[in-house]
């Protein structure tokens, strides 16, 4: 018997029991669905916090004081010091290596803002004019803070889009005057709206330069520092010089913590595939299950064939045929089912990419892959035995109609 | 064509053994035209089954064509039956959901038979049986005679040398039984060696060599003169 013939043949008993067919490909269908669903909901969620997290900028190594790790006591803390702050020349001292493209150093603190009569708090953000482009900012009107010593404590400000609303509505923003507590600032531009990520709006700041932030404020402290470095590969270069300048200015202490984007970035990516791979592989769950219930359906249409299976037999069937016609109709009736499970999964996604336009929703390819060889897997493995007990059947038997 | 000797065949009823066939030897030259009769439980069915391969001997010698097939594995015996062996049964066991044509057609699937050859043959078998405009009709939708033609199609349609037939009216009127056995006897011309099991002497008379059994042995072997 041929293939083309088996497969003819093993489709043919399929059609002929259609409510049987239609009950077992539903069960397949939706367990396959399930897995494409389910995986790319948890790839679209990885997508979307990666997404967000490299908005923030590019091949970004960030310097932050303190130490973060336990091990080691240093001997400041022996005699009670407080660990050193990160300052200003800290910054400047980073430039030294050539791994570093640029960077801004950061501080931050709130104050009351005001143009007259409207006023309200803001979150006061000190820099430089490097930080636009480490953070991928970009302006709405005006210009960036100007591209000065970050020693020089100019009055000019950059507001976020929400910030000038609030205090300006209809005026003109930029050439105008803010109040930020007893001091005023010139507006030199305003952010275009971004909307918040990660937890971070931009549309509600204030940016000054860091040396007014820091008279503002009345510290000399860095909350961190924003390193760009020259490229990819440069990163762990850019990290390392950075610690060993900032030891050598520390007079050796090791007093701050220097991490890369690409080390969180890679903590998150991690995460959230495991993530995906725990829901995908519950889904699969429901494979097992619909494997199962197909090899029981399997062997109450063998009970029912039994007549058919002990003529094939007379006429010349071998046994190895018979196990052959079963496995055929297992296979077929995976293969057509996952691929609809496939589809009906890949409509599901849509519809959910749909209502949640944020979430770039999409099924990984190898979830895709693994749900599909799954759905056969399962549906071949659990006809085996049915397929071994039709080829066992006695022809005798099989033929009686006692 | 067909020799068995001494062969025995029981099964295990509860935990009685019942002996279904005792000692038979028998010799069947190539086209004899041979009738089976006895009372029920005498083993004529399990005879047939013996000589159709369905089943094995317990112990004792079958030599068909000269081969001893009772050593064969079941995947030869299995060729042996799809090559030389045709069945008729009195319940058709025509596969329902497939139509006449296809039917008469199973044989040929399992051999391998190309599609072109399978068509051919099917058409000139269903032409000669008169079914030619029942060959999209389901067994369902066929009276009995018609059925029990298209598994005598089915049966021959691989040119088996043995064509082995169990009660193959006992599911008929008399009528329609006539004509099954104008079907078969025309076979029998043809030289082709035919074994009937029945009940009804009528039909088993007219064959030129009559067995009957009882209790799993042979008790008379006549032949008509
Ligand atoms: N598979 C089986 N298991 C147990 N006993 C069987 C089996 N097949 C046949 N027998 C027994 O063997 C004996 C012979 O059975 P067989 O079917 O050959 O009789 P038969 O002559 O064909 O009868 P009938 O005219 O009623 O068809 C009977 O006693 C029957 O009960
Ligand atoms: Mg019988």
């Amino acid at each position: 018997m041929t293939l083309t013939d088996t497969l003819l043949f093993a489709s043919g008993s399929l059609r002929g029991a259609r409510t049987r067919t239609l009950l077992m490909m539903l069960a397949m269908a939706i367990g396959v669905a399930a897995v494409v669903v389910l995986t790319a909901l948890g790839e679209g969620a990885r997508r979307y916090v990666i997404g967000e997290f490299s908005s923030l900028g590019t091949n970004l190594v960030i310097v932050l004081p303190g130490r973060s790790e336990t091990s080691g006591i240093s001997p400041g803390m022996l005699v009670g010091q407080i660990p050193r702050e990160l300052v200003l020349d800290d910054a400047q001292a980073l430039l030294r290596s050539n791994a570093i493209r640029r960077l801004a150093p950061l501080s931050v603190g709130s104050a009351q803002a005001s143009n007259g009569a409207r006023n309200r708090e803001v979150m006061v953000l000190g820099s430089t004019a490097q930080l636009l482009a480490i953070r991928h900012m970009e302006m709405g009107e005006g210009q960036f803070l100007p591209d000065t010593d970050a020693r020089l404590a100019s009055s000019v400000c950059v507001l976020g889009a929400k910030i000038r609303r609030e205090l300006f509505a209809n005026e003109a923003a930029v050439g105008g005057w803010v109040k930020l507590g007893d001091r005023r600032f010139r507006v030199s531009g305003v952010l275009k709206e971004q909307g918040e990520s990660m937890g971070f709006n931009t549309d509600e700041l204030v940016i000054i330069p860091v040396a007014s932030a820091h008279q503002l404020f009345n510290t000399q402290a860095l909350l961190r520092i924003l390193i760009e470095a020259k490229g990819r590969d440069e990163i762990l270069r850019a990290r390392s010089e950075a610690e060993s300048i900032l030891l050598a200015r520390h007079s050796g202490e090791r007093d701050v913590t220097v991490i890369t984007q690409d080390a969180i970035l890679a903590t998150f990516d991690r995460i959230l595939r495991a993530l995906t791979l725990a829901v995908g592989g519950i889904a699969a769950i429901s494979l097992a299950v619909a494997g199962i219930l197909i090899m029981n359906v399997m062997l109450i249409a063998i009970a029912q064939r039994t007549q058919e299976i002990g003529l094939l037999k007379a006429i010349g069937a071998p046994p190895a045929q018979i196990r052959k016609l079963f496995f055929a109709e297992a296979a077929l009736l995976s293969l057509v089912s996952s691929l609809a499970g496939w589809a009906l999964g890949e409509i599901g996604s849509f519809v959910i990419g749909r209502a949640y336009p944020t979430l770039p929703i999409g099924a990984p390819w190898w979830a895709v892959l693994a749900a599909l060889a799954t759905a056969l897997g399962t549906g071949i493995l659990f006809s085996v035995m049915p397929a071994r007990r039709a080829a066992k059947l006695d022809p005798v038997l099989a033929l009686a109609r006692r | 064509m067909i020799r068995l000797e001494h062969v025995k065949r029981s099964f295990t009823v509860g935990d009685q053994p019942v002996a279904a066939l005792r000692d038979i030897s028998l010799h069947i030259a190539a086209g004899e035209y041979v009738s089976i009769m006895g009372p029920s439980g005498s083993g004529k069915s399990t005879l047939l089954n013996m000589i159709g391969l369905l089943d094995r001997p317990d112990a004792g010698l079958y030599l068909l064509a000269g081969q001893d097939v009772s050593q064969l594995n079941e995947e030869q015996q299995a060729q042996v039956r799809r090559d030389k062996i045709g069945f008729v049964f009195q319940f058709f066991h025509l596969v329902p959901r497939l139509t006449a044509a296809m039917n008469i057609e199973l044989p040929l699937i399992l051999a391998g038979v190309d599609p072109q050859e399978r068509k051919q043959r099917v058409d000139e078998l269903l032409a000669s049986y008169g079914l030619t405009n029942r060959a999209d009709h389901r067994p369902e939708q066929l009276s009995g005679g018609q059925r029990q033609r298209v598994a005598i199609a089915r049966a021959t349609i691989m040119r088996p040398a043995v064509l082995l037939a169990d009660e193959p009216t006992g599911n008929l009127d008399r009528a329609t039984g006539r004509e099954v056995m104008a079907l078969l006897e025309g076979l029998t011309e043809q030289g082709v060696t035919l074994i009937l099991v029945t009940h009804d002497h009528e039909i088993g008379d007219r064959a030129q060599r009559q067995l009957v059994m009882v209790d799993g042995q042979l008790a008379s072997d006549t032949r008509q003169p």
